[in-house]
């Protein structure tokens, strides 16, 4: 029977080291289901966060040779077993134990978006007229599961640690999907650049890498949100009409 | 005794996926304290995985459906044991619900006027299914947490509920841990609402995430609340079968509903080999008749893809029987062959099943819209769950309701595909109303100190039998018990290996009362195992003594010893469970009650 060995990393907010654990494989094996065969077998109380097992709720992040992987989505039949395989938790976030880490700020995070608010409905029976190329684009950005892999790779938040001063890629996409909403009315330009750092990204294009959903993070919503900021706050034209009409 | 912190609410709910989350949006608009209980992540629950859409009569492809249509759906896939005022409710308020979500943000897919889009399901007379491509429960859950969060709720995320407090026959509050740093918590609340999901984990085959441990069920049968038809468990008809990793996981029936074929080894369309009486008449008499109802002709009937899920799980577990199944057990499921019907096929079943073509390409390395897929019935669903007053969602035991798949009615003996998203929202809101103004009227009740000490000791019991010499793994127990059902309590049943599982039952939870845990209370999943192993045990009693008292084949259950439909005594009666005084499991037979007639008359009209 093929064996595969993994450096798996075990311990908590004070602290932890990498420990082997090698375990059998079996035919269409992720790794997810080599963390469970190590947990049943050899240690019970690893500690894994996961719930579908189908790539659709975006629990189970963690780093697999150092690459945020969903690892139930990371068939083992792609990854080299020559040597250990490393696995480890999101770097971006405080770990809590093993595999699981603290990604309460993120929440904290969506809580301070301005939330959604339609305009009046279009008929007497509380319904809207919207058409499928009205909404092809955010539908794109609501596939999104949360799964924090791109905020876990982008480097403001992983290597600058500005937690406070940038929502990441998650939250951007989560607001141009509230911005480019046909029903929203609200506004959410000035929180954008003024507290949500929109301008921090400078477009290295690794959050649109890792998205297990094929969001295109950069091109479809960072960008067009950064040129809508941009045009609002430092437009040209407007800033003449502004000065002419002394407003 | 151990610390514990104390959280006092109008209103705790059990559970944050559709159910919970909409029960907690209605209850907090109303002005009641709400606490919202999950074992996962907020955002994280089952129905994310829900891919089809939810069925409510809005007329926008077909102006002959209307609720009259839904209810008369509803019933006679439930094969008429459905509490018929919770499927009249259901199909009366779906559309509003779903409305509703839309104005809270939701992006339905839309038809070429503009307005939401619907898709064909098995067992709904018209396209009836609002969705979103395949990712329909991920739309809704997201719209409902987003919404929710801003509606002043306080959430308690990766926490457990081993136990519900009760004073006489109220209930007055639980008790749980904190999953992360394994701290016990009491709540204190006026009532409880139960949204806790489904049973799948007692089955080894199954679509169900870690959480569907029957936590709901357990609490409220120990709490004194009685179960029903908990012998209906669906065998969703399409799982993926292969390879062994992902074995289980659902294939949606929206694949069918797009046009998908079910062949087997010899390439036959074997649905169309047997159609129940009762769908005769509305179920096509050739594949080429299916296709064109599929592509909107309103004079065809539906494809024999479509009948109902029991049906089509059955019929597949025949042609396996048979000798004609697929290499790994199951039969093929066809979407790529309407390229011989439409031009740009593959395009169209990217956009109509990105998920499944994601899926499959990524876990199995097949091509969907190229090559059949492999499928085969998976624990999907349990019908059964706490008997509920229709109006309300309350239980027997005051103070206590329960919506969801945890409350059990509206379903019958089989539950029709879309009508799960739209029962969570139509008596998640509800429960979640009934309960603030429960709470309302009769406050909070009292806690009993004598009660909160039990619960800690059980929860912490499989940590002091760490030195005892005969301890067992958690795990290890969960993979027999899973074993067990999946056996003995399966698709096909008969007397004697119901009456053996439900003997072995009891030898397991002989065993779990020796099961020892490794490390510290700090997220230990060993732990965790141990104790949703108690409640995993109580739905597996449930299941067997159900399906053995009820000597009939109807809907999801069928009896290899029993196979026919009975017209007496079982056309009229629902099983119900209770603990009696000594502990034990006590069945009754309760009789349905009698449909009113104009709701008699709209079933015939739409016979």
């Amino acid at each position: 029977m093929r064996t595969a060995t993994f450096n798996i990393w075990r311990g908590d907010a004070d602290g932890g080291e990498f420990k082997e654990y090698t375990t059998e494989l079996s035919e269409g094996m992720v790794v997810l289901d080599a963390m469970h065969q190590v947990q049943a077998e050899q240690a019970q109380d690893l500690a894994i966060r996961w719930n579908c097992k189908a790539g659709k709720c975006g629990s189970c992040s963690a780093e697999v040779n150092g690459m945020p992987k969903l690892m139930c989505m990371t068939r083992m039949s792609d990854l080299p077993t020559d040597e250990p395989i490393t696995i480890q938790p999101l770097k971006a976030f405080p770990p809590i134990k093993d595999l699981v880490t603290d990604v309460s700020w993120n929440y904290e995070v969506k809580k301070k978006i301005t939330p959604f608010k339609p305009r009046e409905p279009d008929f007497e029976d509380g319904s809207w007229e919207m058409h499928q190329s009205d909404v092809d684009r955010i539908q794109e950005f609501r596939k999104c599961i949360e799964c924090y892999l791109c905020q876990d790779v982008c480097h403001v938040l992983r290597d600058h640690h500005m937690h406070e001063e940038f929502v990441g890629p998650r939250f951007l996409v989560y607001s141009a999907a509230l911005e480019m909403h046909p029903l929203d009315t609200e506004e959410r330009k000035k929180e954008l650049r003024e507290d949500k750092g929109v301008g921090l990204c400078n477009i290295t294009k690794c959050c649109t890498k890792v998205c297990p959903e094929g969001i295109t993070i950069t091109d479809n919503a960072i960008i067009p949100l950064k040129e809508r900021v941009v045009d609002d706050a430092y437009d040209p034209i407007t800033k003449l009409v502004q000065l002419v009409t002394k407003k | 005794m151990e610390d514990y912190s104390t959280h006092e609410h109008d209103v705790l709910i059990i559970g944050a996926g559709g159910a919970g989350l909409r029960a907690a949006i209605e209850a907090s608009t109303m002005g009641a304290s709400v606490g919202l209980v999950t074992k996962s992540l907020l955002g994280k629950a089952h129905t994310v995985m829900a891919e089809g859409g939810m069925a409510a009569a809005l007329s926008n492809i077909d102006e002959r459906d209307g609720w009259q249509v839904h209810f008369a759906d509803t019933m006679r896939g439930g094969q008429y044991l459905n509490n018929w005022r919770m499927a009249q409710i259901h199909a009366q308020e779906a559309p509003e619900r779903v409305k509703e979500l839309e104005a809270w943000g939701a992006v339905f897919d839309r038809t070429k006027e503009g307005k939401i889009l619907q898709r064909n399901f098995g067992g709904h007379a018209y396209p009836r299914l609002a969705h979103v491509g395949d990712r329909t429960g991920l739309e809704m859950l997201r719209t409902l947490q987003d919404h929710g969060v801003h509606q002043g709720l306080d959430d308690y995320q990766e926490c457990t509920v081993t136990k519900l407090f009760k004073d006489g026959n109220r209930v007055t509050g639980a008790f749980g841990y904190d999953r992360e740093s394994g701290q016990f918590r009491v709540f204190k609340a006026g009532a409880v609402i139960i949204a806790t999901g489904g049973i799948g984990r007692a089955f080894k085959v199954t679509s169900n995430s870690w959480e569907g441990t029957g936590d709901g069920h357990a609490l409220g049968y120990e709490a004194g609340a009685e179960l029903i038809d908990m012998e209906f468990i669906q065998f969703h008809p399409t799982g993926m079968v292969w390879p062994p990793s992902v074995k289980g996981l659902l294939v949606t029936e929206g694949v069918r509903g797009e046009g998908g074929a079910l062949k087997n080894s010899e390439g036959q369309r074997f649905m169309y080999d047997d159609i129940p009486p009762l769908y005769e008449n509305q179920t096509a008499d050739t594949p080429e008749e299916g296709w064109r109802y599929v592509t909107g002709d309103r004079e065809a009937r539906r494809p024999a893809e479509l009948l109902t899920r029991d049906h089509v799980a059955r019929s597949i577990v025949r042609e396996v029987k048979e000798g004609r199944g697929s290499p790994h057990g199951g039969v093929f499921l066809d979407i790529a062959w309407i390229k011989e019907k439409i031009p740009n096929a593959e395009e169209h079943i990217k956009r109509k099943l990105p998920a499944m073509y994601h899926q499959f390409m990524e876990l199995a390395g097949i091509d969907i819209t190229k090559e059949p897929m492999e499928v085969g019935p998976t624990t999907h669903y349990v019908m059964g769950g706490i008997r509920v007053d229709a109006e309300s969602q309350m239980s027997s035991v005051a103070g206590l309701f329960a919506a969801g798949e945890a409350g059990a009615g509206l379903h019958g003996a089989n539950r029709l595909g879309g009508n799960s998203l739209s029962d969570l929202l139509v008596f998640g809101k509800r429960a979640g109303e009934y309960a603030a103004s429960f709470v309302n009227e009769k406050g909070l009740g009292e806690l009993d100190p004598e009660q909160i000490i039990q619960a800690q000791e059980e929860a912490l019991a499989p940590f002091k039998r760490q030195d005892q010499a005969t301890t067992l793994n958690p795990y290890q127990l969960q993979f027999e018990l899973q074993d067990l059902l999946q056996d003995k309590v399966g698709i096909i049943r008969e007397e004697t290996s119901l009456e053996e599982a439900s003997e072995e039952i009891d030898k397991l939870a002989e065993k779990a009362e020796m099961v020892a845990v490794d490390g510290n209370k700090q997220f230990n999943p060993g732990w965790h195992t141990a104790l949703d192993l108690k409640h995993l045990l109580t739905v597996a009693k449930a299941c067997a003594c159900s399906a053995l008292a009820r000597k009939e084949s109807r809907g999801a259950h069928s009896r290899i010893d029993f196979p026919d439909k009975e017209t007496g005594h079982w056309a009229k009666h629902t099983i119900g469970l209770r603990k009696d005084e000594t502990g034990k499991m006590k069945v009754h037979h309760n009789p349905i009650p009698e449909i009113p007639e104009e709701l008699q008359k709209i079933i015939q009209e739409q016979g």
